[in-house]
């Protein structure tokens, strides 16, 4: 009986925690290994959590300027956002016009982690971030899926994708749209995989993302386009505000 | 060898051998002293010479080079040089999108002196999707410079080395995945010149070779995109110089005069293949082997490696079109590696006096030949009916002219016309003839394009210049018009 309860009490959460999470959508957890890992790769253990459908767009970038003048182009410390800083805004209360509906960009890490804790949610791990973007529209894991694969190394060759409007493309496994195609997006720890040093040749992190075994390790087309996303990320600083680069959150489920 | 049969106990021997080891010192030394001394006169150790003063560097776009050191002293270069990804043209009617250091394929070329100190700024254009960086092979240092100059999209990275080997070296983005880098043009040239510069030449030119990949084939209209596994498996649609199919042809040839020396810096980016260069109507006087310190002489095709360069240095002597070729020869006539350096000025019968007489071959010297029936001559004396000649053309057209026409008659964009509802052919018959019995060389025009190269005259008897004629006149919406031995003989005549 109380089994049943709990049960029961349980699936009111999950609803009830769906149904707040408007624009958001569950990603239930697994266990899957990484790709950006040549060898001595440990499956990673991801819990369930909630994702933003689509990238944060310059007018929901907007509301939160005006809510939160420190963020705004003008009012925003130079050591959280560098000098490219929402660039293409006339002044801190206009984004361009016919931008409302694209993704945001050249927002800094700092900014895009600021913008998620204000709506009580936060960056996406890149460990969440990949485990969500290794869906296609039917599978929940198509790195094997060799048309997937190049549609995504094909995106990511296309130039100018940061001037699409959000939310026109058909939603992942998990409903989650623009993964690939659009602009990049932030990641919670980003930078992690210099930080740790990540077990690739004792500790040389370089040797996994510049030359050799960046080439020796990549067989398949989904190693190139991961290997595309953590060359980005390594590339990045906190405070660099990108034209190619934006964000969305992602929450814990209760 | 010679040693061991000497009989050493002979006094005779003995001399014999002195004489022979007293040879092979001298032949060592000689060997010592007349080694082939190239860019470096010495193996001097640059890595502590003094810099005196500092200037800005100017960076060319291909096929230009900057101009010569001369005889200045080595100093502070400050360079820059922007990547940009951008949407370019590959072939006729196909584009690609290229990734690029400068804006071209390949990227600027950068000549600086042995011994020079350089700031070099790289500036990754805001609107480009990828992080990149630069691995220049004439760097000593971690990368070549790769680690030190990655940077973001919208961002610049400074760093520093100083030449301390003299030569010719490929630079090129070395980001992961770093084949796909290069295969979308990401690479150029660094010439590093000795002291006091390189012997002057009249003319200097900057080419580079590289494959690329796509999905459509060779040739196929629209924007490309870069295909992943056709470059695993090392299967380029395209094989081209500087970046495109008509970067070095028609109006893009590279000029020249005849009595002008000339020197080529040929680079390879790859990703994948190596290069059998060669120029069809030159010898190279001189190869700068891998770019490096040994001159080979009179070389007709040299090597290049991927990711490797030579400099090519040769005196054009009399006017002609000098087509620059990979010599695996499939990749310069169906994959586009064909280039021309057109020499005006005078002739010069001596060196070359084209045609000077035909005759008629008789290999058993006797008086009644047989003529070899293999089905592939017209040897016929007997006149042939319209679909005879039809026939017999084609096995000719296939043996003579479909290398450059090919075997639809449509040709190759910019450098070979189509025969394929050919205007410029329709038009008059005789004209046709003329050239078939003459060759034909300048612009022309067919179809709008214009072409300018040069078409051998054949060596066909009237029978076969008829069948081909006519084969091609009733063959791919051509006129049908029935070329006769008779028009062929008349037009000989005249």
């Amino acid at each position: 009986m109380r089994k049943i309860f709990l049960l029961l009490a349980g699936l009111f959460l999950i609803n009830n925690a769906s149904a707040q999470q408007s624009n958001m959508a569950l990603v239930k957890g697994g266990i899957y290994t990484p790709l950006y890992g040549i060898v001595e790769q440990s499956e990673v253990k991801i819990r369930d959590f909630y994702m933003d459908i689509n990238p944060v767009t310059y007018a929901d970038y907007l509301e939160f300027v005006n809510k939160n003048p420190k963020w705004q182009k003008s009012k925003v410390s130079k050591l959280f956002a560098d000098g490219r800083y929402l660039s293409n805004w006339e002044n801190d209360f206009s984004a361009p016009k016919e931008f409302l509906d694209k993704p945001v960009t050249m927002v800094s890490w700092f900014a895009a982690k600021a913008y998620c804790e204000c709506q009580g949610k936060r960056l996406p791990t890149v460990d969440e971030w990949e485990y969500a973007a290794m869906a296609s529209a039917s599978k929940k894991d198509a790195r094997t899926d060799i048309l997937y694969n190049l549609s995504i190394l094909r995106s990511y060759e296309e130039p100018k994708t940061f001037m699409k409007s959000v939310g026109l493309s058909k939603g992942n496994f998990w409903g989650i749209k623009d993964m690939h195609g659009m602009v990049w997006e932030w990641t919670q720890d980003f930078n992690s995989i210099i930080l740790t040093g990540e077990s690739r040749n004792n500790g040389n992190t370089d040797a996994g993302l510049f030359c050799a075994s960046g080439a020796i390790g990549a067989k398949d087309m989904m190693n190139y386009a991961a290997f595309m996303r953590y060359a980005m990320r390594t590339s990045l600083k906190a405070n660099y505000s990108i034209t190619t680069l934006g964000f969305r959150c992602a929450k814990d489920t209760p | 060898m010679t040693m061991i049969t000497a009989k050493p106990n002979q006094f005779k021997g003995y001399s014999y051998l002195l004489i022979l080891l007293s040879g092979m010192i001298l032949y060592a030394c000689t060997q010592g002293q007349s080694k082939n001394t190239g860019l470096s006169k010495s193996m001097k150790d640059h890595s502590k010479t003094k810099v005196f003063g500092e200037m800005v560097a100017e960076l060319t776009s291909p096929p230009h080079v900057p101009p010569p050191i001369g005889n200045r002293p080595a100093m502070k270069l400050y360079m820059e040089m922007e990547i940009i990804e951008d949407e370019m043209v590959m072939a006729d009617g196909v584009s690609y999108v290229f990734w690029t250091f400068g804006g071209t394929v390949p990227g600027s070329f950068i000549r600086a002196r042995v011994g020079d100190e350089v700031e070099f700024k790289i500036k990754n254009h805001p609107n480009n999707k990828l992080p990149h960086n630069i691995d220049l092979h004439s760097v000593t240092g971690q990368g070549g410079g790769a680690e030190a100059s990655f940077v973001a999209p919208g961002h610049e990275k400074t760093f520093s080395f100083k030449l301390i080997n003299p030569g010719l070296f490929v630079y090129h983005c070395a980001t992961a995945p770093v084949g796909m880098h290069i295969a979308n043009g990401m690479y150029g040239l660094i010439l590093v010149e000795p002291e006091g510069g390189l012997p002057p030449v009249d003319k200097e030119f900057y080419v580079m070779q590289g494959d690329f990949y796509t999905e459509g084939k060779f040739g196929e209209p629209g924007l490309q995109p870069f295909d992943m596994q056709k470059a695993y498996d090392e299967r380029p649609d395209y094989v081209v110089f500087n970046g495109s199919v008509n970067s070095l042809i028609g109006e893009n040839a590279l000029q020249a005069k005849a009595g002008e020396t000339i020197r080529i810096f040929f680079g390879n980016g790859g990703p994948n293949l190596a290069s059998s260069f060669h120029v069809i109507g030159e010898i190279f006087d001189k190869v700068y082997v891998e770019g490096g310190d040994q001159i080979n002489y009179n070389v007709g095709t040299t090597l290049v490696p991927a990711g490797g360069a030579a400099i090519l240095e040769f005196k054009a002597e009399v006017p002609s079109n000098l087509v620059l070729v990979d010599h695996s020869i499939f990749r310069a006539f169906n994959k586009g590696a064909l280039g021309v350096i057109s020499v005006t000025g005078e002739k010069n019968n001596k060196i070359f006096a084209g045609e000077i007489m035909e005759g008629i071959y008789l290999p058993e010297g006797g008086t009644i030949q047989k003529m070899p029936v293999d089905g592939s001559k017209v040897t016929q004396p007997s006149p042939m009916n319209k679909s005879e000649l039809i026939e017999a053309g084609k096995k000719i057209y296939m043996q003579a002219c479909f290398a450059c026409h090919q075997s639809n008659g449509e040709g190759v964009a910019n450098a070979f016309p189509p025969l394929a509802k050919a205007d410029y052919l329709n038009a008059d018959v005789n004209r046709a003839i003329d050239v078939l019995l003459n060759g034909l060389s300048g612009e022309i025009t067919v179809n709008g394009k214009k072409y300018n190269s040069i078409m051998p005259s054949q060596q066909l008897k009237d029978e076969e210049a008829a069948a081909v004629l006519t084969y091609v006149y009733n063959s791919w919406g051509n006129n049908g018009t029935h070329v006769t031995p008779e028009m062929v003989s008349k037009r000989r005549k005249k």
